[in-house]
């Protein structure tokens, strides 16, 4: 065990690189996939004939392998090749399905009776949205970001296949080289990424239900 | 000077059956019109024809001496108070922000709409100092219907609509708010149109009571005229029946 921690140790400062390199592919595919999910979550609900084909969708994209997707793309013009824009690209694709379908579900799930008293206060659509649709499905909101982020930093690892970095490329150096500690030393910070971020983003969802 | 708000010839669908079928009624400026019926009589239906939550199929409302169906939405919606069942607040908003939403909308100063809500809060029995910064949750059933009429009249508009304002409330605090209810009417000078199930409330509360039955008015009058002389059997027994 304590050979394993010096192990780490002496390797701190490249666990730490690489960590904070797969910080910025998560954060990066997050918030992208949050910029696309959230809005289209919500012109979802305006929407209803388009929920389910589009929900089907995103669903499809969720059952590719992660590794044949990071494959897929590859040969993809502009988004594809090799390197950390592929990499965000599928994640961002993974990470769409939750965003989306929780966007949706959580507007959905507002008391029909809170956006009639907003529609007869005379607040306009988009007042609505604004005032009261979003702020009361934020904690389901941010419940499909945090299942987006924690799936992201375990596909992160496997991002690290097309040489977009991340803490993936010492596990697949100590797959390559039989050496358990490399693989530790890639598995075992994300691990610890994914969960702290569950918590960080957990304790952020329950404030919000909070005021509900 | 016309009446605020009209009812003519209203035809209301729901699903192919008629609702409201040739709805006729008036309310005059300043005047407090009950309207009881049994229930799926069509009373809220017509509540919500006044703030185009929903649209005739055929007739005309009336609203403020012009037609509804030429006025925007967002605009007539934001001069007629609404006061719905169980309140309608708004959870995430303090006491204080729920009370100023119509205010917000209309674009008050923040100093303007603060000072209206305070004094309406007081004018509710909710002591600004103790339930400003509440949100709904933290109030009662009886608190929460307060809020949501000191809502209602926070842009002081000309025309207040009430759907059973008082009907989600345990018997006792009923009373005590009907009781009140008396009081702020004479301050308003805002016309009342509220739908209740419950005669008793008609009576104590309104200056005229229009029964509904079958999709229209049977009887519109003061309580005293309804008590006297009912029309016909139905309204005879609908007020022997359901007066508590």
């Amino acid at each position: 065990m304590s050979a394993i921690a010096a192990f780490f140790w002496e390797r701190r400062a490249e666990i730490a690189a690489l960590a904070a390199q797969h910080v910025m592919l998560v954060a990066a595919a997050t918030a992208i996939a949050a910029g696309i999910g959230v809005p289209l979550g919500v012109a979802l609900t305006r929407r209803p004939r388009l929920a389910r084909p589009v929900l089907g969708f995103a669903n499809v994209i969720q059952t590719i392998p992660s590794l044949a997707l990071f494959g897929f793309l590859i040969p993809v013009p502009l988004l594809g090749g090799i390197g950390a824009r592929t990499a965000i690209v599928a994640l961002v694709l993974y990470g769409l399905l939750p965003i989306l379908r929780n966007t949706h579900a959580g507007i959905r799930s507002v008391d029909p009776a809170i956006v009639e008293a907003a529609d007869g206060l005379g607040m306009t659509p988009r007042q609505r949205l604004r005032f009261v649709d979003l702020p009361l499905a934020m904690p389901v909101i941010l419940a499909g970001i945090r299942v987006a982020v924690v799936v992201g930093v375990g596909l992160a690892t496997i991002a690290a296949a097309i040489g977009a970095g991340g803490l993936g490329v010492l596990i697949y150096r100590g797959v390559a080289t039989v050496d358990h500690r490399l693989i530790l030393a890639g598995a075992v910070p994300a691990a610890l990424l994914a969960i702290l971020f569950d918590v960080l983003l957990g304790a952020a969802e329950k404030r919000l239900s909070g005021v509900r | 000077m016309p009446p605020i708000l009209e009812y003519v010839s209203v035809v209301r669908r729901l699903g192919g059956r008629p609702v409201l079928d040739g709805f006729t009624l008036s309310i005059a400026e300043g005047e407090t019109v009950a309207l009881v019926g049994p229930s799926g009589s069509g009373k809220t239906t017509a509540l919500k024809l006044a703030n185009r939550l929903l649209e005739p199929d055929s007739g005309e409302v009336r609203v403020f001496g012009e037609p509804a169906a030429s006025q925007d939405p967002i605009r007539l919606r934001r001069g007629v108070g609404w006061v719905i069942q169980e309140g309608g607040l708004f959870p995430h908003w303090t006491v204080e922000e729920n009370v100023s939403a119509v205010p917000r909308l209309l674009g008050w100063p923040p100093g303007k709409r603060r000072e209206r809500a305070l004094a309406l809060l007081e004018s509710v029995g909710l002591p600004a100092a103790d339930f400003a910064r509440r949100r709904p949750g933290e109030l009662s059933g009886g608190q929460r219907q307060r809020v949501g009429v000191a809502r209602a009249l926070a842009a002081e508009p000309r025309l207040v609509l009430m759907d059973e304002p008082f009907g989600a409330l345990d018997p006792p605090s009923r009373r005590a708010i009907q009781e009140e209810f008396r009081g702020w009417r004479t301050r308003l000078r805002a016309a009342v149109l509220f739908v209740t199930h419950d005669v008793g409330e008609a009576f104590l509360l309104a200056d005229r009571v229009a029964v509904l039955a079958g999709g229209n008015v049977r009887q519109v009058g003061t309580p005293d005229e309804l008590r006297r002389r009912p029309v016909d059997e139905l309204v005879r027994g609908f007020l022997a029946g359901s007066s508590s």
